[in-house]
């Protein structure tokens, strides 16, 4: 990871007049990786996205994509990259053929080149017999293979996804990811954005969880459950008007205890162990699960469990 | 529109070079073209929009001219001259036809394209920049207002209105006209913040549409009126248009000339401006 950087960002910086969306930054991703920015609404994501995707110049910092300096080459640098946005901005006056034919124009392609490409993509989008309806038709999980495959008309070196998945059912999401391996085993770098754990872990090589415009941890999966987590964690889950043990039930059976309103997690590396701990000392809980520990339990133990907004 | 280059810059549609020096760098691909061929596929659905602009104006002339012209008898034309009431209004509706079209298209199309369907934000994806977006936008608002002008001049030729040689001028001023009322448009719409705001360009278009001397010359009113006449738009692309087709041509109507070439330069410089601070945030 020298030179080659496909994103590079040294103190990145934005700012709106008197709000800090992105607060000094380092990020450096290298060729081939799948690069995920995990954290709550208003973390900076967004924001962080566009500053890469050349369409919102940085307030300061030094920020290269592609080793080019967005403030002089944006127009170089966005013939490269790939942009998949949060809300589809498909064009609802055109087909679906012609949305990804159009799109490859605006590139700079010729007539015969986007024709084939358009072939090749709604083949790869699933979407071959729907080609001539209008964009309005489609479901909400077409439009977004629709948005996907018309990132990569111009044979994108860099794929930026904003929270691809959002508001898709479990069948549209399992084809996303998919389709989005499939572009990880051509090569096709990609940054992702997202609030899905279970997608970060399946699909992020390396994430960083961004929380109030900082980047807050940075890792592999695998590395951030295992520096910010216990390998198990055990659910005890207690009727809610029943009485209830206090922390000190729990005292030295786990490395960490955590209080919800209808239960109590215990962190720890052996689950089933603290599980014997706990019914040995006495304490009755009505349902009890021992599960592996996820990113979702780094996520919300970085960033808490209040609302962000 | 021709699809025999591949990534050639094009030369752009508007003579250019003292405009983008008031335009950041890296704001103009040099392809605007692929916005209008955008614009032409996604008319195909719509056609009918087509059809009924082209009939506006020509409604008002067989209503107007026919029917009221009967009973108006004769105007002084511009060279004092007199006119039929029907060879009188119809450069006036001509002027009001190109300016109601490049209206339309550059506020209320490009408003919905900016805030509600982000068609913008997916082109600026793209190595296009906002200098690409607004010539292509009112390139397209241009070569539309200009098949309205070239169908109604045919009307008018029709009807015996075309007097002069000098008529075959009336299509670029018609264009002329398009393009200062589009740039104009362009950078109104950047400024406003809803639906309603549209209502002041209503209360802007529609007294200039009455009063601008389309129906009736300008010595109707008392004098300060006509210096307020005078500072219309409208009035210029009007009495431009009405020396073209009926051949009253003098040194003149280079004012006229002036006017709407400033206009169309100020409104496209700002229209560029403010698209790339509102989509380049």
């Amino acid at each position: 990871m020298t030179g080659a950087a496909m994103v590079r960002a040294t103190g990145l910086t934005k700012r709106f007049g008197g709000l800090e969306a992105v607060r000094g930054i380092e990020l450096d991703v290298a060729p081939g990786e799948v690069f995920g920015f995990l954290g709550p609404n208003g973390a900076g994501k967004s924001s962080a996205m566009r500053m890469i995707a050349c369409v919102s110049p940085r307030s300061s910092g030094s920020l290269r994509v592609l080793g080019l300096d967005p403030d002089v080459d944006g127009p170089a640098i966005r013939a490269r990259i790939g942009v998949v946005p949060q809300q589809d901005n498909l064009d609802a006056e055109l087909s679906v053929r012609q949305n990804l034919e159009v799109y490859g124009r605006y590139f700079g392609l010729s007539r015969a080149r986007v024709r084939r490409r358009a072939a090749e993509l709604l083949e790869f989008a699933q979407l071959t017999d729907r080609a001539e309806s209008p964009v309005e038709q489609l479901s909400g999980g077409m439009k977004r293979r629709l948005t996907i495959a018309r990132s990569l008309v111009n044979d994108p070196e860099l794929l930026l996804l904003d929270e691809p998945t959002t508001g898709l059912d479990p069948q549209a999401r399992h084809l996303l990811w998919d389709r989005l391996y499939r572009l990880k085993q051509r090569g096709v770098t990609q940054l992702i954005t997202t609030h899905y754990m279970d997608e970060a872990e399946q699909l992020c090589d390396r994430l960083v969880v961004m929380d109030g415009g900082v980047i807050s941890a940075e890792g592999s999966p695998g590395e951030l459950i295992a520096r910010y987590c216990t390998r198990e964690v055990v659910e005890l889950r207690f009727a809610p008007d029943a009485s209830r043990p206090g922390a000190e039930a729990f005292a030295g059976v786990a490395e960490r205890v955590e209080e919800l309103p209808d239960r109590w997690l215990l962190y720890a590396a052996d689950g089933e162990a603290v599980l014997g701990a706990v019914h040995r000392s006495g304490v009755r809980p009505r349902a009890s699960l021992v599960r592996r520990a996820t990113l979702e339990d780094v996520f919300l133990r970085l960033t808490g469990r209040s609302l962000a907004d | 529109m021709s699809g025999h280059s591949e990534r050639t810059p094009e030369p752009s549609l508007v003579p250019s070079a003292p405009l983008l020096r008031v335009i950041p760098v890296g704001s103009y691909a040099g392809r605007a073209r692929t916005l209008v061929l955008r614009s032409a596929l996604a008319y195909r659905r719509a056609w009918l929009a087509f059809v009924s602009g082209f009939f506006e104006p020509v409604f008002y002339l067989l209503a107007m001219g026919q029917g009221l012209g009967s009973l108006v008898g004769q105007l002084p034309g511009p060279d004092g001259a007199p006119l039929g009431y029907a060879a009188f209004i119809a450069p006036g509706l001509l002027a009001a036809s190109a300016m109601n079209g490049a209206v339309f298209d550059s506020t209320y199309n490009v408003f919905f394209k900016l805030k509600y369907s982000k068609l913008y934000d997916a082109m600026l994806a793209t190595p296009l920049g906002p200098v690409d977006i607004a010539l292509g936008e009112i390139g397209w608002a241009l070569l539309r207002g200009g098949l309205y002008s070239a169908g109604f001049l045919a009307v008018m030729g029709a009807f015996g209105l075309l007097t002069s040689p000098w008529a075959v001028l009336a299509l670029p001023a018609a264009l002329l006209v398009a393009l200062a009322f589009g740039a104009v448009g362009m950078a109104a719409t950047s400024f406003m913040r809803s639906w309603q705001d549209f209502d002041l360009i209503q209360l802007a278009i529609m007294p200039m549409f009455l009063f601008a001397t389309t129906f009736f010359p300008l010595e109707v009113y008392p004098r300060p009126v006509q210096l307020l006449v005078e500072c219309l738009p409208l009035f210029h692309a009007v009495e431009l248009m009405r020396g073209l087709t009926t051949g009253a041509v003098s040194a003149g109507l280079w004012a006229h000339v002036a006017y709407l070439v400033v206009m169309a330069v100020l409104g496209g410089v700002v229209a560029i401006r403010r698209l790339g601070t509102l989509l380049l945030r």
